[in-house]
């Protein structure tokens, strides 16, 4: 089974970040680290090996050249191999434009199946699992919390984030896209890491995929950004004091607020 | 007056995310609702007191409101026929999932963790949680939102909805997603508390294994898993499984109780991944009221039975949930 796992790099912390002047978010210079919610995509796949056959896993990221790092630690965590999209006009490219090209990449790449972890780890990229699926015309599982990966289909389990829960099924192939309930990654092995040093990272352009670049990037853009001002962070949140049942009323409105009620 | 296109949460739309749509969705047009089931009247009178100028139904023999690729081809056939002002979705998982398909069908922009909107329509959006925002517009398509509904504050404002019913065709790759049930004993009284949903957590502010009982009543009142910090568990008052720090479970629900927890680095390591978080502890200054969302200085011993009758109340009288619709 062929397995894609779409990986991205996000900056380690969010202390020191700034906006470049096109708006984009600067990241020159912080160090980055693969996003949570892959680590643990790329651990779903190699578990799978243990039920389906000849699991081949192929990490794909996007970005400049130091997201070469991500895909290292998704090597080290025991992908197969690994491509790197670079290319100068991917710069700046919105969620359709990202799913435009890896999209493109799983299909030149073929697939049975396509990992990712979903988003929440950075901003404005959390519909793109559900992009790439569309684009394939494959069914697309979404926020996964459980995942079980059959010969020819997939079964998910999830809640609608209100508690509410489901499980899911579709055939393969298909676009998965887990949250971190699926559980922490395991430890590399030491053969593992060391063996991360001798696998293939191939180093695709826009050319490679016959994407045009002006589909992509700043230019091919269906969203702008007109302005960013710093905002103190949504926590510390509210502290409310008082008699036990004006705050138990309080809670109860809160939490009727987000529909856990 | 242009359409815009609210996505209704649910099947009947009854729910406030919805009432929140259609409050920010009267500053750019008409809001049109589209539904993931069939009109009712009761839901009909409610969308109407926040404004509903019409109703799309589900059509009768449909996939049903439950499948997402349902609710993308209402909304994409409604775009392609009306060409609305905008298309307005909760932005939960079923809502991101709806957005992006939308998006890419009718090559459209799309702007999720929108927290409020303006006319135009500009986008505020919250990005790296919460520390900045960020004013968008869409320039290609109809503009997709994925809003976070708990940021507005819902205002109502009567109209007389229309009920339109449209005929959609379905294509087959609809029915590509199946729910499935459960197997039995998967989604019993407890959830796992690793993958669960709503996690209720005791410390040692809870005092003794008999108050304990507390944090399980809450956590089956909600339908979560029960968990205890380091010190709960160190004492014996809830097994060492429901641990919940660093080097127990960590654990990313969609809300987080944490109940006479001061809030260790090692226990916060472990939760720190969850949507909500709400905490009740007696000391104002414990460090878990920096990591919440919502904190209540109080006695858990008297706020958690106090919650628990509320809670019990308003499930017993579902009407109060339209009443706190209207007073927010």
């Amino acid at each position: 089974m062929r397995v894609v796992v779409l990986v991205k790099q996000v900056p380690s912390e969010d202390v020191g970040l700034s906006f470049a002047p096109d708006l984009t978010v600067d990241r020159g210079g912080l160090p980055g680290v693969l996003s949570a919610g892959d680590r643990i995509a790329v651990d779903q796949g190699l578990r799978l090996a243990v039920r389906v056959r000849d699991v081949q896993i192929t990490a794909v990221t996007m970005g400049p050249l130091s997201a070469r790092e991500a895909l290292r630690t998704a090597l080290l965590l025991g992908a197969d191999n690994a491509v790197h999209i670079l290319d100068e006009a991917l710069h700046g490219s919105d969620a359709l434009a990202t799913s435009l090209v890896l999209a493109a990449a799983a299909a030149r790449l073929e697939f049975d199946l396509v990992l990712c972890g979903s988003a929440s780890a950075d901003s404005g990229m959390s519909a793109v699992p559900a992009m790439v699926a569309e684009r394939l015309a494959v069914p697309g599982l979404h926020f996964a919390d459980e995942l079980l990966v059959r010969e020819r289909k997939v079964e998910i389990h999830r809640d609608d984030g209100h508690g509410d829960l489901r499980v899911l099924v579709a055939d393969l192939p298909a676009v998965v896209s887990i949250t971190e309930r699926c559980g922490e990654p395991r430890y590399p092995r030491y053969v593992s890491r060391v063996d991360a040093r001798e696998k293939l990272i191939s180093t695709w352009s826009l050319g490679t995929l016959s994407i045009d670049p002006a589909q992509v990037g700043r230019r091919g853009a269906a969203c702008v950004v007109d302005a960013v001002t710093p905002h103190r962070p949504a926590r510390p949140r509210a502290l409310v004091e008082g008699d036990p049942t004006s705050t138990a009323v309080r809670l109860a409105d809160f939490l009727a607020e987000r529909e856990f009620l | 007056m242009r359409q815009v296109l609210v996505l209704a949460e649910g099947t009947t739309g009854t729910r406030r995310a919805t009432c929140a749509l259609l409050t920010v969705a009267r500053r750019l047009g008409a809001p049109a609702v589209v539904l993931g089931g069939p009109a009712d009247p009761a839901g009909t009178a409610l969308l109407g007191r926040f404004g509903a100028k019409t109703i799309y139904p589900m059509p009768a023999p449909g996939p049903g409101g439950q499948s997402a690729a349902a609710r993308v081809e209402m909304l994409v056939e409604l775009a392609r026929r009306t060409s609305p002002a905008a298309i307005l979705i909760a932005s939960g998982r079923d809502g991101l999932e709806i957005a992006g398909r939308v998006g890419v069908r009718l090559d459209s922009g799309v702007l999720s963790d929108v927290v409020d909107v303006l006319d135009g329509p500009v986008a505020v959006q919250s990005v790296r949680g919460g520390s900045y925002l960020v004013r968008s517009r869409v320039v290609r398509g109809v503009p997709v939102l994925a809003v976070r509904t708990e940021h507005i504050t819902v205002v109502p404002d009567p109209a007389t909805p229309a009920v339109r019913q449209v005929r959609v065709a379905f294509p087959a790759g609809v029915y590509a997603v199946r729910t499935v049930r459960p197997r039995t004993g998967r989604t019993s009284a407890s959830p796992e508390l690793s993958t669960a949903a709503v996690v209720v957590t005791g410390g040692r502010g809870v005092g003794s294994r008999a108050a304990f009982d507390l944090v399980n009543r809450l956590a089956e009142a909600l339908g979560g898993a029960a968990g205890g910090s380091h010190t709960a568990t160190e004492l014996g008052w809830c097994p060492r499984k429901a641990l919940v720090d660093q080097v127990g479970t960590i654990v990313h629900p969609s809300l987080y109780l944490a109940l006479g927890v001061s809030g260790s680095q090692r226990h916060c390591a472990g939760m720190r991944g969850a949507a909500t978080i709400v905490a009740i502890d007696s000391d104002p200054a414990a460090p878990i009221f920096r990591l919440s969302d919502l904190g209540v200085v109080g006695d858990v011993h008297q706020v958690v039975p106090e919650l628990l009758a509320e809670i019990e109340r308003r499930r017993a009288q579902p009407v109060i949930s339209t009443r706190t619709v209207t007073e927010a």
